[in-house]
């Protein structure tokens, strides 16, 4: 069972019991999940945890779905590795990945859709459904087809082909919409509200959003339950850096970190800080679509939106609906905001590519690219214990990197191949 | 009949501008201000539209033709 007691307004307080809405009816702001925190520490325990399956669904007590029968495609518990190559590079003694790029369908959002669609599946809907710049998209039809149900996802008519394919191999209704991104985001918002389907990202969102906590208390667990000096986040919308803050704040309060003591959390859960998390919150984002990185370089605590261009497709989102709560997260944890410019996503993709073996989107090159700048201007210091977020696949995105084909072309004898190695040889000396 | 959310966002300039009065006085919309926060260099309005759904559609169009940013009340609703 889930420990939900219901659903509270951020912005004015006012509840809501534990169904399928969003947004409050009074002001129009965003609702979020509330737990019963104290039955959750009765039965919580790094026992119970690590007893549990080898996906987010290990830490079912702390997720709003009951983890009974999720609808699981075996999403998280993705590697930690410690990044020795690309650290000596940066000159950071401490440094690991979290590579979630290997997640099912290639991306952190397993995380939070296999939360969406179990939650789907329990409100009874039939048809989950989402709008989507791709990864979502992926995830949504890769859940929909496990769980049984019809899927039907938006996608804008310019996506990455790898994208494409990534989601309609799952067999969904895909509907791509030709209108500027503006245009896509209004449709998408009307369709919520005239079809009785689970769109995961508007009326599941509440619980839809918890998921990327996961990826908080699995760093900490596979850190043997300690949390990092420095997390590096790429962020679109701004709600998985939130709940990444958040997780490792719950973990705190449980007193399931080593050497903290438990804490009450306050009315507001979803703000608690708990004074052991000193984890610096670092956000990257592309400058082709910055917002976040902008307001907190400007010291506003508005996001002012802007038109996204950029090649992070992923990370495109020109109003982030979490953008202030990001904003008061990274000021909050003493962390900084950092937008990569554009040439330097692509370098950031073939950094860690060559240097940890691991392949990236576009969205791991920001993210690679800011790890970078903070080594370099001395935010994170050499022996800091810093963890850089990768959280989608570089099969995804090959348009960004294509100009790295560039093979030895020889005749099927062995001179031809001498001849073309030395050529190569003298070439790279 | 149609009733629509949405968030209005305006720049400087603009923010003097009384946009949703004469969003209201204009069209045929009856308008409903939730939740706004207006400061020196930007400010935005969370408001819900009651009126017949071309007349709702109309009246966007034209507060966007004024330079004011519209979206949908959730924020961003296309993810990654
Ligand atoms: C690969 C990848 N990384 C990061 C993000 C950003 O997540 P959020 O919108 O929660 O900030 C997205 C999608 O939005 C994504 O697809
Ligand atoms: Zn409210």
């Amino acid at each position: 069972m889930a420990f939900v007691s219901g659903l509270r307004c951020r912005e004015c307080g006012r509840e809501y019991p534990g169904e399928a809405l969003n947004v409050c009816d009074f002001c129009f702001g965003p609702l979020e999940v509330v737990y019963d925190y104290a039955t959750i520490s009765e039965v919580v325990s790094h026992d119970r945890i690590s007893a549990g399956p080898l996906s987010i669904w290990r830490y079912h007590d702390l997720l709003p779905a009951s983890g009974d029968d999720p609808v699981d495609i075996m999403a998280g518990f993705t590697p930690l590795l410690k990044a020795r190559n690309l650290g000596k590079r940066l000159g950071l003694n401490n440094l690991y990945i979290k590579n979630d790029s290997v997640n099912p369908s290639y991306s952190f959002k397993d995380r939070v859709v296999s939360v969406a669609a179990t939650k789907s599946v329990e409100f009874g809907f039939e048809t989950i459904a989402c709008a989507s710049t791709g990864n979502l998209a992926c995830s949504v039809a890769a859940h929909a087809a496990r769980a049984g149900m019809r899927s039907v996802v938006f996608i804008p008519s310019d996506l990455e082909r790898g994208k494409v394919i990534g989601a309609a191999v799952y067999g969904p209704t895909m509907v791509a919409v030709d209108g500027t991104y503006d245009e896509v985001n209004r449709l998408c918002s009307e369709v919520g509200d005239n079809y009785p389907w689970a769109f995961v990202n508007i009326n599941m969102r509440p619980y839809y959003a918890e998921g990327s906590k996961t990826l908080g208390y699995e760093v900490a667990e596979q850190l043997g339950w300690r949390i990092p000096d420095h997390v590096v986040i790429p962020s679109a919308s701004g709600a998985m850096f939130t709940k990444i803050w958040k997780g490792f704040n719950e973990l705190a309060c449980l007193g399931l970190l080593d050497g903290v003591e438990a804490m009450t959390f306050g009315p507001d859960q979803n703000t608690v800080h708990h004074p052991a998390i000193t984890t610096k919150m670092h956000m990257a984002q592309a400058e082709g679509c910055s917002p976040i990185v902008n307001a907190w370089a400007g010291g506003q605590s508005h996001v002012r939106p802007v038109r996204p261009d950029s090649i992070a497709k992923s990370l495109a989102i020109g109003n982030p609906a979490d953008g202030i709560y990001a904003l008061r997260v990274i000021n909050e944890s003493d962390g900084s905001a950092y937008a990569v410019p554009e040439p330097q996503v692509v370098e950031g993709i073939k950094l860690l590519a060559e240097t940890e073996g691991i392949f990236t989107e576009t969205a791991g090159g920001v993210t690679i690219s800011a790890l970078k700048h903070l080594a370099e201007s001395g935010a994170i210091g050499r022996d800091e214990l810093a963890v850089a977020y990768i959280t989608g696949n570089g099969l995804k995105t090959q348009e960004a990197v294509e100009e790295v084909v560039n093979p030895l072309l020889v005749k099927p004898t062995m001179s031809s191949f001498e001849e073309a190695l030395e050529g190569r040889a003298a070439v790279s000396q | 009949m149609g009733r629509q959310r949405v968030k209005f966002t305006f720049e400087a300039e603009l923010v003097k501008e009384p946009i949703i009065y004469m969003l209201g006085r204009d069209f045929h919309l009856v308008t409903n201000i939730r939740r706004a926060d207006v400061g020196e260099t930007l400010g935005w309005v969370v408001l819900e539209l009651d009126g017949e759904k071309e007349e709702i559609e109309r009246g966007l169009q034209w507060v966007s033709s004024t330079g004011v940013r519209v979206d949908p009340v959730s924020g961003d609703v296309l993810q990654g």
